[in-house]
C-alpha cells in the first residue's frame, strides 16, 4: 500500500486583471453581461480578421514566468493548435508550442513532510475558447448554446512536473500558485472560470490517468483521492491501468472515463503566420522590477520583523490583502495582538462566509482594536462587531451602538451587582458558607444582565467586595 | 456580407476612391484559371473562349477590358500576376508586409499580399501609395516609407540599371521565349543592361510553395463550419453538422487543398513535408537575396504559357505547374511587377522581381522600358 503516487498538474489561469482580451480590444468585463456582447470580428474569428498581440498580456505572462523562477526564451512564438470544437470560433486555438514564454521553473510548497519543491515544466500563453451553455444539464439539454464573450480571453497554461505525492500536496501547490498570482496582481481567483485544472495521476510503474477541467482546488483534491482508490483497487485485483482521460463529477465526487488515450492527439501545431516571433528578453529586467515581495519572503519578514509565530505569519501572508491589512494595522497597535485578531478571527470569519477582504477596510480593524485596548469593549464584544459588520454591512460604531456592546461602566456595574446579590440570596449564603462555585454563578448572572457588556474580572472583584461589605 | 471593411478598402474610401463592386475569382483564391468559382469562369477579354487566369481573374478582366481603370487582387502564388499576364494588364504583387491583409479572407497568410491591377504605371502607383503602409491591425505589416514618386524619378535618372536572367529558367513555349528576349532587348535600348544570374534551388519552389500554402489553408478554412455564418445544413450532432456543411459548401479544388494541407501538417509527416518546405523557403529566399545584391531586378516571363482555353486544364497538377515562375516570389516575400509585353493578339506578360520594398524602383524600370 505504500506505492509512490505521482501527480502532475496543468493549470489554466485567466489573466482576468487585464482590461482587454489577448488578441483584440474587447473588454474582459463580461461576467455580468448578456451573451455575445463582448465580441468583435477578431474574437469571433470572422474571415479576414487578424489577431494582434496584447502587450500587457505578454507582460503579465512574463511576470508570472519570472515569479515561478522560469527561464525565459530569447525568442518566443505563437502557434496554432488545430482541432474542431463548437466553442472555438476559428477551429484552431492560438497557443504556444516550441519556445513558450517560460520553462524550467519551480515553486516551493508545504509538502506532507516539510518544505518541497514542485518543478514547473512550462508556462505558455493562449486564448480562451467561448463557453458552452446548456439548458438544464448536459445530458438533458436538447441543444447547446455558445457564448463567445469569453472567447479570446488571455490564458496562461502552467504545467508542472509530476512532483506532487498526494492530493493534499496538489492542493497545497494550487493554494500557493493562487497566492502568488494574486500577489502579482494579474489574477482574480474569485471570478467564475478563473482557474481550471487538469490533473495527471499515476501509481509508480503504471500508466497515468488525466482528470480534466476541474474548477476548484477542493475538487482537485477529491478527484485525486478518488483516483488513488480506483487505481489501487484495479492493481489489487491484478488489473492494468489504462491511459485515459477522465471527467470529474463534482456532485458525486467520482471520476468517469471520457476517452481512452492510447496515442496523443494530433493538433497539427504550426507557427501562427499572422503573428511574427518576438523577443521579450529586453523586458525581463523591467518586469522583474515590478514583481512585489512574494508570499514566502513576506512570511519570513513577518516572523523576524514582528516576532510572530510561523503559523500566524503563514496565515497572514497567504492572501496579500490580509497581509497588507495586517501591516497597516500593526503600524499603530501591538503586532502580536493584531496578528491574532487578523489571522485567527477576521480571516476565519471571512472564510466561513466565503467573503473577500474588500468589505472590511483596515480602519474598521483599527477602530475595534482601539476600543479593545482602551477597555471599552470586551473580547467577546469585538468578535460580535466583526461578525455583524460582515453579515449586515454596518460600520463597527453602528454595531456597537445598536447592540449596546460598550462595556458597562463602574456605576452601572455596581447597580447590576447590587440587584444580582439581592435576587440571589441563596447563592450569596452559599458563597459565605465557602462554596466558591457560587461566585461563578453570580458573575454569570451579572454578565447575563448586562448582555455580555460586563468585564468578568471587574464583576468578580465587585461581587467579592460587596459581599464582604454586606457582612 | 462582411460586417467590416478591409484596411485597403477603408484607405481607398478615405482617399476618395469609388468602390464599384466585387469581381469574380477562384474559390478562396485557389486556382490559376478563375474557373473554380461558384458562379462560373471569367472569360478573357481578348478571346472569350479562353480563361482570364486566376485567381483574381475578374480583377484583371475588368481592367483589361477598360471597364475600370484599376482593381485590387490578392496574390498568394501568382493570383494577381497570372491574370494580368493572361489579360494583358499591369499587376503588382507587393513585398510581403507592404500592404495590410486585414479584411482579406486568408488562404495562405505567410505568402499572400493584396495588390493593384491597372493599365498604366501611374494609376498603379497612385493606388499603391494609398493602400501600402503599416497597419496596427496586421502585425505582419512593416513601417517602411514607400516614396513611390521619388523612387520612380530616381530610377528614371539613373545611368546604370541591370536586370538578371536566371539561367535555370526553362521556357517550354517559343513565343514566350521570343517575347521575353524582345522585351530584354528593348530595355537595352533605353540603357538597361542584363546579365545571367543563378538561382540553383528555384526548382524546389513549386512543391514547397504548395505544401506551405495548403497547410496554412487547411487551418484557415477550418472556421467555415456553418455555426456563425454561411451555409448551414440540417442540425445534428455538431461534428456531423460540421462535416456536412464543409462537404457541401467547399468546391472540389478547395477540398483537395484542405486534405493535402492537413496531411502535410500531420504528426509523422510534418517533418517530411511542412518543415522541409520551410527549409526550402529559407534557401530560396537567401538565393534571391544574393542575386538581388548583384542586379537591380530579375526578369522572367510571368507565366510559362498564354491563357488556356476554358475547360482545357483537366488535372490539378498541370494547373499547379503553370505557377512555376510566380510562386518563388511569394516564397521569398519579394515584390513583383507583371507587365504586358508589346505583342499582337493573345497577351504575354513579363515580370520584374525586386528587392524588398523596391516597388517604386520596379515601376521606374518599367517606365524606362516604355510602360506609361
Amino acid at each position: 500500500m505504500n506505492e509512490n503516487v505521482k501527480i502532475g498538474l496543468e493549470i489554466h489561469v485567466q489573466l482576468n486583471k487585464l482590461k482587454s482580451k489577448m488578441f483584440c480590444g474587447c473588454s474582459t468585463d463580461y461576467h455580468d453581461a448578456p451573451p455575445n456582447t463582448h465580441v468583435c470580428p477578431v474574437c469571433l474569428g470572422l474571415p479576414g480578421s487578424l489577431p494582434t498581440i496584447n502587450k500587457k498580456a505578454v507582460e503579465y505572462a512574463l511576470k508570472v514566468a519570472l515569479a515561478l523562477n522560469c527561464e525565459v526564451e530569447t525568442r518566443t512564438h505563437f502557434y496554432r493548435k488545430n482541432y474542431f470544437y463548437p466553442d472555438l470560433p476559428k477551429n484552431f486555438q492560438i497557443s504556444q508550442y516550441d519556445f513558450p514564454i517560460g520553462s524550467n521553473g519551480y515553486v516551493e510548497i508545504e509538502g506532507d513532510n516539510g518544505a518541497k519543491v514542485v518543478r514547473i515544466k512550462r508556462v505558455h500563453m493562449e486564448e480562451d475558447p467561448g463557453r458552452l451553455v446548456h439548458i438544464g444539464t448536459i445530458d438533458r439539454s436538447r441543444y447547446t448554446l455558445v457564448d463567445y464573450n469569453r472567447s479570446g480571453m488571455a490564458l496562461l497554461e502552467i504545467v508542472t512536473e509530476p512532483d506532487m505525492g498526494s492530493p493534499k500536496e496538489a492542493r497545497s501547490f494550487l493554494a500557493k500558485l493562487r497566492s502568488i498570482l494574486e500577489y502579482l496582481d494579474v489574477f482574480d481567483g474569485d471570478k467564475e472560470g478563473a482557474m481550471r485544472i487538469d490533473a495527471n495521476i499515476s501509481i509508480e510503474g503504471n500508466e497515468r490517468a488525466e482528470v480534466k477541467n476541474i474548477s476548484s482546488h477542493k475538487g482537485v483534491e477529491k478527484a485525486l483521492q478518488y483516483e488513488i482508490i480506483r487505481q489501487r483497487n484495479i492493481l489489487r485485483r491484478g488489473g492494468r491501468i489504462v491511459r485515459e482521460t477522465r471527467h470529474f463529477d463534482e456532485e458525486r465526487n467520482i471520476t468517469i472515463s471520457m476517452r481512452l488515450k492510447e496515442e496523443e492527439e494530433d493538433y497539427r501545431y504550426f507557427p501562427e503566420p499572422d503573428l511574427p516571433p518576438f523577443s521579450v528578453v529586453d523586458w525581463v529586467p523591467v518586469i522583474r522590477e515590478t514583481i512585489p515581495e512574494l508570499p514566502d519572503e513576506k512570511r519570513d519578514r513577518f516572523i523576524s520583523q514582528y516576532g510572530i509565530s510561523e503559523a500566524l505569519a503563514k496565515a497572514l501572508t497567504s492572501d496579500h490583502k490580509i497581509a497588507d491589512l495586517f501591516e497597516d494595522v500593526a503600524s499603530e497597535f501591538e503586532p502580536k495582538l493584531v496578528a491574532g485578531w487578523v489571522a485567527d478571527v477576521l480571516k476565519g470569519e471571512l472564510n466561513y462566509r466565503g467573503l473577500s477582504l474588500d468589505v472590511f477596510p483596515p480602519s474598521y480593524m483599527k477602530e475595534i482594536l482601539k476600543m479593545l485596548v482602551s477597555d471599552e469593549i470586551t473580547d467577546r464584544g469585538a468578535v460580535i462587531v466583526i461578525r455583524k459588520v460582515l453579515d449586515e454591512g454596518l460600520t463597527p460604531q453602528e454595531v456597537i451602538e445598536r447592540e449596546g456592546l460598550r462595556k458597562a461602566g463602574e456605576s452601572e456595574l455596581e447597580t447590576v451587582v447590587r440587584d444580582v446579590l439581592k435576587n440571589n440570596t441563596k447563592a450569596v449564603e452559599d458563597y459565605r458558607a465557602g462554596k466558591k462555585e457560587a461566585l461563578n454563578f453570580l458573575v454569570g448572572q451579572v454578565i447575563r444582565n448586562t448582555k455580555g457588556r460586563a468585564d468578568p474580572k471587574l464583576a468578580r472583584k465587585m461581587i467579592e467586595e460587596m459581599i464582604e461589605n454586606l457582612a | 456580407m462582411p460586417p467590416f471593411d478591409a484596411t485597403v478598402v477603408e484607405r481607398l474610401k478615405n482617399a476618395g476612391a469609388i468602390i464599384v463592386g466585387k469581381t469574380n475569382m477562384d474559390e478562396f483564391g485557389m486556382g490559376t484559371t478563375c474557373e473554380y468559382s461558384f458562379i462560373g469562369p471569367t472569360k478573357n477579354p481578348h478571346d472569350l473562349t479562353r480563361v482570364a487566369g486566376g485567381s483574381s481573374g475578374g480583377s484583371a478582366a475588368t481592367v483589361a477590358s477598360g471597364e475600370l481603370p484599376i482593381s485590387l487582387g490578392s496574390d498568394t502564388g501568382g493570383s494577381i500576376r497570372c491574370p494580368a499576364s493572361f489579360c494583358g494588364c499591369i499587376g503588382l504583387k507587393p513585398t510581403y508586409g507592404a500592404v495590410s491583409r486585414y479584411g482579406l479572407v486568408a488562404y495562405a497568410n505567410s505568402l499572400e499580399q493584396i495588390g493593384p491591377l491597372s493599365n498604366t504605371i501611374s494609376d498603379l502607383a497612385l493606388v499603391f501609395d494609398v493602400i501600402a503602409g503599416w497597419d496596427r491591425r496586421d502585425s505582419t505589416t512593416v513601417n517602411v516609407q514607400m516614396n513611390i514618386k521619388e523612387r520612380i524619378e530616381n530610377v528614371m535618372e539613373r545611368r546604370k540599371i541591370t536586370l538578371g536572367i536566371p539561367k535555370e529558367l526553362s521556357i517550354p513555349d517559343d513565343r514566350i521565349q521570343k517575347t521575353l528576349w524582345s522585351v530584354i532587348h528593348s530595355f537595352e535600348e533605353s540603357g538597361v543592361d542584363y546579365r545571367e544570374v543563378s538561382l540553383p534551388h528555384i526548382d524546389y519552389s513549386l512543391p514547397s510553395y504548395y505544401i506551405i500554402a495548403m497547410s496554412e489553408a487547411s487551418s484557415n478554412l477550418a472556421r467555415f463550419d456553418g455555426m456563425r455564418y454561411g451555409l448551414r445544413t440540417e442540425d445534428t450532432v455538431w461534428y456531423e453538422t460540421f462535416s456536412s456543411v464543409r462537404g457541401m459548401g467547399f468546391g472540389e479544388e478547395v477540398k483537395r487543398r484542405i486534405v493535402l494541407g492537413t496531411f502535410a501538417l500531420s504528426k509523422g509527416y510534418q517533418d517530411r513535408y511542412y518543415l522541409k518546405a520551410l527549409k526550402v523557403r529559407t534557401v530560396v529566399k537567401m538565393e534571391f537575396e544574393r542575386v538581388l545584391n548583384e542586379v537591380d531586378a530579375i526578369i522572367t516571363p510571368t507565366m510559362p504559357c498564354q491563357a488556356f482555353k476554358i475547360g482545357e486544364i483537366k488535372d490539378p497538377l498541370t494547373m499547379y505547374l503553370a505557377d512555376v515562375f510566380t510562386v518563388p516570389v511569394n516564397l521569398a516575400g519579394l515584390p513583383s511587377l507583371s507587365l504586358p509585353a508589346p505583342v499582337r493578339g493573345l497577351p504575354i506578360g513579363v515580370q520584374l522581381i525586386g528587392r524588398p520594398f523596391s516597388e517604386g524602383e520596379l515601376m521606374g524600370i518599367a517606365m524606362r522600358g516604355g510602360w506609361q
